[in-house]
């Protein structure tokens, strides 16, 4: 069948299976087609889509084991996030780090080595991980834990599914005396006093901006920065400090058919990045706001990528280091502003320091964006690869579908390593993606 | 009747786990019997931490009459609830050629749910209280050349929880009759089912703990399956034997 992304492009044909055991996993990984695992395929593009067998991986979804102590959880990879956070925010417990989504798996995170809006205090999502379960290419299962001499445990993390199955991890969750976050709003007229803000708030727990891809000239980077912190029990009114780990349930909206083409166009997402600016600015300063609708107002509109349309849509998202953060930004955004490119999530962030074998975060500014798939999307995607790399930076594989091998290499050297090690272990022809196909991995 | 026992026989079965998260979601410590239970282990493990209820596994067999009582005896408290998921289809092709096959198919869907069902109804009755769920099939509605031994199974048992429902109705002790529809599971994996007539396994354990709750008698999960059944069901004989569905 054809599989794609959350981007849903490209479309690209696969053999899917969702194995319930171990047994008949074993049996799939042994077989002579290479495969991948698949979450719950929130990745963008082809990462998470098999260059031979796909292998859906959400029927191994339990939960195996609790520490209240230490707040350590032991799961399957196939456990959404979401179904971590509705078990354990009720005991006091949160992830450490939570990407803009609650609807993927551990094992997409863990691959992905996700981020989130704490980045530049706690790292990515690795940060929490004590071991994982892994089978290889010779359906053995091997346990790869967090020591420096495990070379395994350190390519599982961001290896993009490539180092073999994950079939269980050890997380640990942080403690939180309450369900609601303090948002702080600060409007920012353009990129240097983002940047600026940023800067200014290093200590604060969550950080993130949004921003208007649309501003020219003195608007350019014109941005929403948002600053957040777990809000201590002593902060909620009587009434939500009756009941401080529950902050009720909202019903979901769904997207029902897909947009026609024409309905998002630079018009109609220039008056709504406007609007947004504008409300930002007019809500500036501190509120309480729901877990649920601070980190994933994505979440309550289902299938909210069928905006886009049939064609889909792409996401570009790189991070340019510290010293030429500034520079990189600008080009970046003047030369989407010139495309008239529309894109309603853009989104800023800054990263703190990492180390990693093969994740995508290091210290310096990320950028997300989307575009609708048209005409001229993949060049300007293409133009802003050539700014990215100018400036250092590199790029984020869970959200890439169109990169080229040339691109990635360019950008990140430790390409090489990657590859060596995928060849010396026996990887590379048992476990393939439509990326890693595409991309040389 | 919070926190008092479920018992899930099949529990292996999507649908069936899916109706022990509904029960155990709401307090109610789980009983799962399955052939080879302790496989279930990260099953059961799952359950109890994201519900915080006790849960056991308990191995049982619907093939094996002669152990249905030392079953029921074993169990760790005599259930409140108790829920038959258990089924096999079998493939027609080889249903209609060979006997053991067939009967094979008959055991699973009919006589052996419906004969733990009856032992657990006598010890209700005695208790004077309970509630009973078989899951059966709209299958058991109209034989159909496609799968009429598996249909006729779930129509013997339908008939059996109907009549069983009618004795017990005044011994404070209700039977409520599952007729799924089409489900996404292990047993229809790979079939190409309508989306609108196919419900997930979450849904029908919603519907089943409403059905309990509220005492209703029988259920299609999907609404639109009454409709569906009852125009199959009126199709006149002479018309519907030429049929291919
Ligand atoms: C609305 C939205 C917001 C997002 N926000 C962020 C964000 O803020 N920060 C961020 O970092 N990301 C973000 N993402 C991206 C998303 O978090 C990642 O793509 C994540 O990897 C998706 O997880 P998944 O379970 O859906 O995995 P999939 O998309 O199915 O797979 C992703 C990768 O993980 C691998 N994988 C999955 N399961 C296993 C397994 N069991 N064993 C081995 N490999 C496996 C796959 O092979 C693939 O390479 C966002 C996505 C969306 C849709
Ligand atoms: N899926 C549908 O579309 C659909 C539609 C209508 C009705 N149904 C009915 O719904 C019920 C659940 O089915 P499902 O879809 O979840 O499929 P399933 O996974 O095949 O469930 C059937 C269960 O019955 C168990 N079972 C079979 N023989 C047994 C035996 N001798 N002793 C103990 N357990 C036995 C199986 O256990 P093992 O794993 O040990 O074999 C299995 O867990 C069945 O009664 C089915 O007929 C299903």
């Amino acid at each position: 069948m054809k599989l794609s992304g959350w981007g849903r492009f490209p479309q690209v044909e696969t053999e899917v299976h969702a194995p319930r055991d171990e047994a008949a996993l074993r049996a799939l990984v042994t077989g002579d087609r290479p495969v991948i695992a698949r979450g719950n395929g929130r990745s963008y593009g082809d990462s998470a889509v098999g260059a031979g067998l796909t292998l859906d991986m959400r029927h191994f979804n339990h939960m195996l084991e609790f520490d209240a102590e230490t707040g350590r959880l032991v799961a399957e990879a196939g456990v959404l996030l979401g179904d971590v956070i509705d078990a354990f925010l009720p005991r006091g417990w949160f992830p450490l780090v939570t990407p803009g989504t609650k609807l993927i798996t551990l094992g997409g995170a863990i691959a992905a080595d996700v981020h989130g809006k704490n980045h530049h205090v706690e790292g990515s999502f690795g940060a929490c991980v004590d071991w994982v379960e892994i089978m290889g290419p010779d359906g053995e299962v091997r346990r790869a834990t967090r020591k420096d001499e495990d070379d395994l445990f350190w390519w599982t993390i961001g290896g993009m599914g490539l180092t073999g199955v994950m079939l269980r991890a050890a997380i640990r969750l942080r403690p939180v005396e309450t369900a609601w976050i303090r948002q702080t709003i600060h409007p920012a007229p353009d990129l240097a006093t983002a940047m600026d803000l940023f800067e200014a708030h290093g200590h604060d727990t969550y950080s993130v901006a949004w921003i208007d891809c649309m501003g020219q000239g003195r608007h350019l980077g014109r941005s929403l920065v948002m600053l957040g912190e777990h809000a201590t029990r002593a902060e909620l009114d009587p009434k939500k400090a009756a009941n401080p780990l529950d902050a009720g349930h909202k019903g979901k909206l769904s997207v029902p058919l897909d947009f026609p083409g024409f309905a998002l166009n630079r018009w109609t997402v220039r008056a709504f990045n406007e609007l947004y600016y504008r409300m930002g600015a007019w809500n500036a300063g501190m509120s309480l706001v729901d877990w649920d609708s601070y980190f994933y107002p994505l979440d309550s509109v289902l299938k909210w990528n069928r905006i886009y349309g049939r064609r889909g849509f792409a996401q570009f998202q790189c991070v340019i280091p510290l010293a030429s953060a500034r520079d990189g930004l600008t080009e970046l955004l003047q030369a989407i502003a010139d495309a008239g490119a529309g894109s309603f999530l853009a989104v800023l962030k800054r990263f703190g320091p990492q180390d990693s074998a093969f994740s995508f975060p290091m210290e310096g500014y990320t950028l997300a964006l989307d575009f609708p798939m048209k005409a001229h999307t993949l060049d300007l995607l293409e133009r802003l690869d050539a700014i990215a790399v100018a400036h250092g930076g590199r790029f984020y594989l869970a959200k890439d579908s169109r990169m080229r091998a040339e691109t990635l290499r360019q950008a990140d050297d430790r390409v090489s390593e990657f590859q060596e090690m995928r060849k010396t272990l026996g990887l590379k022809a048992h476990f393939a993606s439509a990326q890693s196909e595409r991309l040389s991995l | 009747m919070t926190h008092l026992p479920v018992l899930i026989l099949g529990a292996r079965s999507d649908m069936g786990q899916a109706i022990a998260h509904a029960f155990a979601a709401q307090g109610h410590p789980i009983q799962l019997a399955a052939r080879n239970a302790a496989s279930l282990d990260a099953v059961r493990a799952d359950l109890a931490l994201r519900h915080g209820v006790e849960v056991t596994l308990n191995d049982f067999d619907v093939l094996d009459s002669d152990g249905f009582a030392p079953f029921l005896d074993g169990l760790p408290a005599l259930p409140q609830v108790a829920v038959s998921v258990v089924g096999y289809m079998g493939d027609q092709a080889e249903n209609e050629q060979e006997l053991d096959k067939a009967s094979l198919v008959l055991r699973s869907n009919f006589e052996g749910p419906a004969g733990i069902l009856a032992l657990l109804a006598n010890r209700f009755e005695a208790r004077g209280s309970g509630t009973l769920v078989g899951v059966s099939s709209v299958a058991g509605d109209r034989g159909r050349a496609t799968n009429y031994v598996y249909g006729s199974a779930k129509a013997g048992f339908t008939a059996f929880l109907s009549g069983l429902r009618n004795r017990l109705a005044k011994k404070g002790v209700h039977v409520v009759t599952v007729l799924p529809g089409f489900v996404n599971t292990a047993m229809t994996e790979g079939m190409d089912l309508p989306e609108k007539l196919t419900a997930e396994p979450q849904e029908v354990g919603a519907a089943v703990l409403k059905a309990v709750q509220k005492g209703r008698n029988v259920i299609y999960v999907r609404g639109i399956w009454w409709l569906v059944m009852a125009i199959i069901r009126n199709i006149p004989e002479p018309v519907f034997k030429k049929l291919k569905i």
